[in-house]
């Protein structure tokens, strides 16, 4: 048997996966980003017709896969498996989704590095011939993050300058064997370690997730044997400003210099206009930001492979309370466009 | 594997390598970590066949020690990324905010002010002009929040509109409204004090102990 397996974490895929279609529908702060027009439906407000915000968050989640599928003529009962996963308790938005969708379905939790733990572990389904084609989605919504983890939201409090802002997005992603046409494939997986270097404050994520995406990005360069120069580009998930810089400087410490190719999901879905602080973050924002704006980049031609690098903090509120630190983890993926 | 007498011997190497990490290369810091962890397997399992409850206690004891060398090294990690962080931080704008608060905090307690003035001239008494004012104020900062227009006076003014009586009827208010959709009783009633909760509980509790503080000193 072929290894699959390069250096300590790396996942080679042997049969690159393509993903024939993708969708992203977000809210209306997002729309009005720099990123708006990329997106394929963008929410008139943050209710969007439903009665509470979980029931939006879980809508926006099953429409986009559902705008997915339709971009290829594709039907529900094409998919072996439902890949998704959430921000909300017991992952709600994820599992009332595939209550409606009747596929096989395996729920997922990575915090924010949900969606690259979806990708990497769908891939793994279709290279090792357990699937042909499988769907990962996965979403987040500020009002109901920001209830569920930290204040209500008419609450008149003052966010900190470290405070990123929760995205209301969703994305949703087709995976195949590579088939003919591959516009976009996915070469390259790795899964991170959860690396807690001591920051317990809830409201700075950033600082607490760059030691843990700088984790995934020297191990990766460790294992291949690459260098940051072999990309176009170097993206993580929901850093923020100052995560970005942070991790930036935790990976030049190994002798690895990512300056010039290296970007931030959190840092580009918002204008800093938008009073959003350190960025954005949430599973919704490199969901969105990878289909909405990474993938037709690539498309077009201007990007030609990326690394994304999605962080998730793995706290809960009642750690919090108590007192723990938080524990990050990210996953990485390696995508390729036309060559 | 390694046994007990041995684990206990490099235990008591290592104490000389953790009181000088700062002088030791990172390798060498991953290596302690190393044996650390692996010596600790080691202890658990052995704990674990144990039957001997004086042996099992001994054993527990040194892997408290281990678990204190663990979190030397941790808090070795954590300290110097902290330094980093502490580097990056943005700067608050203290000044800024404090103005901020200053302001807004100002114009709440003015419109009391004006309002306790055209109680007081409409022939109500002060004390009493006082009490309808609040009530007035709770009234204004409740309906603020349902309009949704308190919650972006908080994010200007932080303080400055917390510490008021509307900012009180902003933290019952807006977890009401939040929790309406789970129900009257498990969601309003339940969720309705969360935010004002402790300063309801510790407030009572407080001027219990001030008013028998005064009746005694009285």
């Amino acid at each position: 048997m072929q290894n699959k397996k390069i250096g300590k974490q790396t996942i080679n895929f042997l049969n690159p996966i393509s993903v024939v279609s993708f969708a992203s529908i977000v809210g209306p702060k997002e729309g009005q980003g720099p990123l708006g027009t990329g997106f394929d439906y963008i929410l008139e407000n943050n209710l969007d017709g439903e009665k509470s915000w979980e029931k939006t968050e879980q809508k926006m989640l099953e429409h986009s896969l559902e705008i997915a599928l339709a971009k290829k003529n594709l039907l529900l009962q094409d998919l072996d498996y439902f890949l998704a996963g959430d921000l909300l308790n017991q992952i709600m938005s994820s599992n009332f989704t595939a209550r409606s969708l009747g596929v096989p379905y395996i729920g997922i939790y990575g915090a924010c590095s949900t969606l690259v733990e979806g990708l990497v572990l769908g891939s793994i389904l279709i290279d090792g011939g357990f699937a042909n084609r499988v769907g990962v989605a996965c979403s987040s919504h500020h009002d109901a993050a920001e209830r569920q983890l930290r204040f209500p939201t008419e609450l008149g409090v003052q966010r900190t300058m470290t405070a990123q802002w929760t995205v209301t997005g969703s994305g949703a992603y087709i995976l195949e064997a590579n088939s003919e046409k591959n516009d976009l494939i996915i070469t390259q997986g790795i899964l991170g370690k959860v690396i807690d270097m001591g920051q317990a404050n809830a409201t700075d994520m950033g600082s607490a997730m760059a030691p843990a995406a700088a984790d995934t990005i020297i191990r990766y360069f460790q294992d291949t044997g690459k260098n940051p120069k072999d990309f176009d580009l170097i993206i993580t998930g929901d850093l923020g400003n100052i995560g970005r810089v942070l991790c930036e400087e935790l990976v030049l410490q190994k002798g690895f210099d990512i300056s010039f190719n290296y970007s931030d999901c959190g840092v580009l879905i918002y204008d800093p206009g938008q009073d959003v602080h350190a960025g954005g973050s949430g599973c919704g924002c490199s969901a969105s930001v990878l289909a909405g704006y990474l993938l037709p980049q690539m498309l077009k031609g201007n990007l030609k492979n990326i690394f994304l690098v999605a962080t998730g903090a793995l706290l809960s509120p009642t750690s919090t309370q108590q007192g723990e630190t938080i524990p990050c983890i990210a996953h990485g993926v390696v995508i390729q466009g036309k060559s | 594997m390694a046994d007990f007498n041995e684990i206990k011997n490099r235990l008591e190497k290592r104490w000389q390598n953790l009181n000088v990490l700062k002088d030791i290369s990172d390798t060498e810091i991953q290596s302690l970590n190393q044996g650390l962890q692996e010596d600790y397997q080691y202890l658990i399992f052995l704990e674990a066949k144990t039957p001997d409850k004086n042996r099992r206690k001994m054993i527990k004891k040194v892997r408290a020690s281990l678990i204190e060398q663990q979190n030397i090294l941790k808090k070795y990690n954590q300290i110097r990324y902290g330094r980093i962080v502490q580097k990056s931080a943005p700067p608050i704008p203290v000044l800024k905010n404090s103005l901020a608060a200053f302001f807004v905090g100002g114009v709440i307690c003015s419109i009391g002010q004006i309002i306790i003035n055209i109680f007081t001239l409409n022939g109500i008494s002060n004390k009493e002009a006082s009490v309808a004012a609040a009530t007035v104020m709770v009234f204004i900062g409740a309906l603020l929040t349902g309009l949704g227009i308190y919650d972006e006076i908080g994010r200007f003014g932080g303080a400055g509109s917390m510490v008021p009586i509307t900012g009180f009827a902003n933290s019952i208010v807006s977890p009401a409204i939040e929790f309406k959709r789970e129900g009257y009783v498990y969601g309003v009633g339940a969720k309705v004090f969360t935010i004002a909760g402790p300063v309801i509980l510790y407030g009572s509790l407080i001027s219990v102990i001030i008013g028998l503080i005064f009746y005694i000193i009285k």
